[in-house]
Parts: structure tokens; sequence; C-alpha cells
């Protein structure tokens, strides 16, 4: 088991619980062997805004997640909490969180984690470059009594 | 009163078969995917989830299709699944600052960091039927310009800067939750604004324009409307750190108002606030408009017994799963309570025609 920096753990975490589940699935088609700790539990995290952006944390409401907790065959222990409601996803993102503490963690994350990584950067941007096109130049008329 | 009565089993079933059959609708046309629904009636969607207080994009689209397109039974149905999941965690308050937006605009500043946005908008639209989407059309492609990922200033921190509107300082107190301990009056703008996020688009709508047409008015300009997707971070027990464990889209309107000072303070703007799941604008400029119609006592204004100033009657009655359940429930059977009724007025009548002959004959 290698060491990891919490850092670098969110980072993929984060990655894996946004990703669609039809990706991940065709990245990671095989799951190797491991346990399941937690069997993957559907729950709901309630999301919290603030008054005024900044001020008083108030409840917004309520967003589906599935968690879930594996041990690979070596005893590293994977967890995930994924968006939505797929159990196979909040499974497969554990065992990717297991794999990732792992000495196979370069190659998971040469061909798991930087595509989805990718894939999520290149949609952001679409949306990003969609909005830009559709900001207002103003300009100003030339009044007739300007003339 | 209730009394039980058995009976009916066999209607009901049939009832509940054709509702389905009629669900359906024409077999000979094709049938509505979930998918299709969350994607091209996304906007009912977004409703469907804000007032149902869950996001989930496609439950809200299986709960639009059972529901034969009625949005409020939808929202039921939302908030019926709901109360069965665990509670696993809070999230930390989003930071809307760091909105990818698709859409922000101000009705106040012309020229702003960040600049005019418009997105996805009805706004401009003519409002004519357009007949192309009867016919398999084209679809016109969405233009691209560079972007720059800059975050977006909101509009109401560059007026706290020079000190012309209230400041929203930052607390950390943990907010009450009204799906875990009855609503109580009063209520802080806390609990209020949990109530209108998840509260009738109808209802709330209804309020605000009644305060724009003079009954609590509160001069309310747009300080700012955003539309975008923020990430929702959650701290992982197991791991001791946070995660960002998803992302979704938000309407988020921050209105400035009319000013308050004092003698101690000069005056300055005072604000609204509505933020709403998903692409929400109507509902969440109407909530800014009602949050800032409530803060009456708080800014020391009067109370003029406006509708929208008054916070039980706009907390009581803005969900709209409950004035369904309370006003749809008069139509189940009320047997025993109609024939208790029934014979008050034949006693009465009675006694009226006796109280007549008695007085002819005298």
């Amino acid at each position: 088991m290698n060491d990891v920096s919490p850092s670098a753990r969110r980072n993929w975490m984060s990655t894996l619980s946004t990703s669609a589940p039809g990706r991940l699935a065709a990245l990671l088609p095989d799951l190797p062997d491991h346990a399941l700790l937690r069997s993957p539990e559907i729950g709901a995290v309630m999301v919290r805004g603030r008054a005024g952006a900044t001020g008083a944390a108030f409840n917004l409401g309520e967003m589906t997640v599935t968690r879930c907790s594996v041990r690979l065959q070596d005893g590293v222990v994977g967890h995930a909490w994924v968006q939505g409601r797929d159990k196979d996803h909040a499974r497969r993102a554990a065992v990717v969180d297991g794999l990732m503490q792992t000495d196979r963690a370069d190659y998971i994350r040469q061909t798991i984690l930087a595509p989805l990584a990718a894939e999520a950067l290149a949609a952001r941007r679409s949306r990003a470059e969609k909005a830009a096109a559709t900001k207002v130049d103003f300009f100003t008329m030339v009044r007739g009594e300007d003339r | 009163m209730y009394v039980a009565v058995k009976g009916g089993e066999r209607a009901i079933d049939n009832a509940h078969a054709w509702l389905a059959e009629e669900r359906r609708g024409d077999p000979a046309v094709p049938e509505l995917s979930v998918p299709q629904i969350r994607e091209q009636m996304a906007l009912a969607v977004n409703r469907v989830m804000a007032e149902g207080s869950l996001y989930d994009p496609d439950l809200a689209a299986l709960a639009i299709k059972q529901a034969r397109g009625d949005l409020i039974e939808a929202v039921f149905l939302i908030r019926a699944y709901r109360t069965t999941l665990p509670r696993l965690a809070a999230s930390a308050p989003v930071d809307t600052g760091a909105m990818a937006v698709d859409r922000r605009i101000s009705a106040t500043f012309k020229d702003l960091p960040g600049g005019q946005v418009l997105g996805p908008t009805f706004d401009y639209t003519h409002r004519l039927l357009d007949f192309a989407l009867m016919a398999e059309g084209e679809v016109r492609v969405a233009v691209s310009a560079p972007a720059t990922p800059d975050r977006v200033p909101h509009v109401t921190g560059f007026l706290n800067q020079d000190g012309l509107i209230e400041e929203a300082a930052s607390s950390d107190a943990l907010p009450p939750d009204l799906t875990r301990e009855p609503m109580e009056l009063p209520a802080d703008r806390a609990l209020r604004l949990q109530a209108l996020t998840r509260g009738d688009e109808g209802f709330v709508l209804g309020l605000a324009y009644s305060t724009q047409r003079g009954y609590g008015r509160t001069h309310a300009f747009v300080g700012e409307l955003r539309i975008g997707t923020v990430t929702v971070e959650v701290d992982i027990p197991e791991l001791g750190f946070s995660v960002e464990i998803g992302e979704i889209e938000l309407t988020e309107c921050e209105t400035v108002n009319q000013f308050k000072g004092s003698r101690t303070e000069p005056p300055q703007f005072t604000r609204g606030y509505g933020l709403v799941f998903g692409q929400s604008e109507r509902k969440a400029i109407a909530m800014s408009l009602v949050d800032r119609a409530l803060r009456w006592n708080e800014l020391g204004e009067d109370f003029t017994g406006a509708p929208a100033q008054d916070e039980e009657f706009v907390l009581m009655h803005c969900d709209n799963v409950q004035a369904t359940g309370f006003l749809e429930h008069i139509k189940l059977p009320h047997y025993v309570d109609f024939q208790s009724e029934l014979e008050l007025v034949r006693r009465l009548r009675a006694e009226v025609a006796a109280a007549a002959r008695q007085e002819a004959a005298e």
C-alpha cells in the first residue's frame, strides 16, 4: 500500500463521484477481486446554501448519493461517495479508490482518471465557451443632439 | 370523522388499470422515455426537483412520466420517495461565487466584471409558436467564443466594498431543517429560505408580484441573476477530509432593495435572496422578493398587513404538497360528517316549518 496525500485522494474521488456511470464502466469493465466492507447504499445529502451567498447557512434541499466501501485482496480499503443512485458505479468507484493506493496507481491514473478528468474539463469548457458567445457587447448609439 | 369502510377494491383496481392505459395514450404514438423527459423537458424536471426538494434529474423525469405531466403530483412522488432515503450527511454551504455560469445578468450595472452573459434564455424571443418544432427540423447549433476561466464576482460583493449595501456576514450556525422538526414561528431567515426554495412556484410568484403592486413594497432591483453549476462538498467521516461528491445546477438571484439608515448607520441598500435547484429563474427572482418582504421586522420597517410580509401566511401556505393534501382530502368519503349535517339541516327546516304553521294557526 502506497502513501497517498489527502489532496490527491480528494481529487480523484471527486473525479469519480461526478463521472458518468457508463463512462467509468467502459474504462474499467472488469473489477479485480474485492470484498464489500459496506454494500452500496443509496441515501441523501442535504445541500446547504448561504443567505445572500455569503451569510448564514440554510438548507437548500437534498441530493441523491450512493456510498460504498470495499477491501481489495491485498487489504487496501477503498471508499466512494458518488452522485446519484447507481450502486454499480459506487462499487466501481470504491475499487478505483482502492487501486489508487496500490502499485497500480500510475496505470489507473493514466487509463481511467486522466480520461475522465479530461472529458469533464472539455464538457465544462464547452459550456463556458457557449456562455461566452452570449456575452453582451454594449455600444452606445449616437444621439441626435450629439451630432 | 372517519369510519372504516370496506368495498370498492375492484373499482379501485380497475381505475388504476385504466389510469395506466390513459397515461400511455395512443399506442400508435411512440412512448416517451425517462431520458427524453430529462433532456427535453428540463425545466419541468428542474421545477419538480426544486419543489420536491431532491436533486435527481432521472427521478424527477420518472415522476413527471408517472404523474402524466401533473407537476404537483410529480413533486408529491419525489417527496414521498425522499422520505425513504437515509440522510448520509449535510454539505458545506455551496460557493455560488465559484459557479461555472451559463447565465449571469445584472439589472443594476451595465458594465461589470464578468460581463452580462445571456445564456440559453427565453428573453428576447418573440413568443411566437415555432411550428418548425412540429416538424423534424434541424436544431440550430450553439456558437462558441473563447472563455476566460475567471471567478465571476457577485455584484453585491462590490457594492459591499463601498459599504453601500448591508453586509451578509458569514455564519456557520447549524440551520434549522423543516424536514426534521415541525416548523415553528417566528421562523429565522434560514428556515424561511428553506421553505421558500421548496415552495410552490405559482404561490411564491403571486406573492412576489403582490409586493411589486404595493402590498409590502420593497423597491427591488435584480442586482444579479446567475445560473450555472456548483460543486457540492461533503466531509467524509471515514476519510477525515472533505470531497466534492457532486455537481448541481442552481439559479441564484440577489436583489438590491431600498435602503435603511439610522442615527448610527448611514443609509445603505438592503438585500433579498433567492437560490433554487436547476434553471428556475422566475422562482429565484420571486423568492428573493418574498425573502426581502419577510425581513420587515429585522430591518425596522412597518408591518402593513400585506400577505407577503406575514410570515405565518407565507410559510404555512407555500408548500404545494401540504396544500394539495388538505385541499383534495375533501373529495374523499365524508359520508358520516355529511349525514350529521344533513340531519341537522332537516331538523332546522322542520322546526322552521312547525313554527310557521303555529304562527298561521294563531
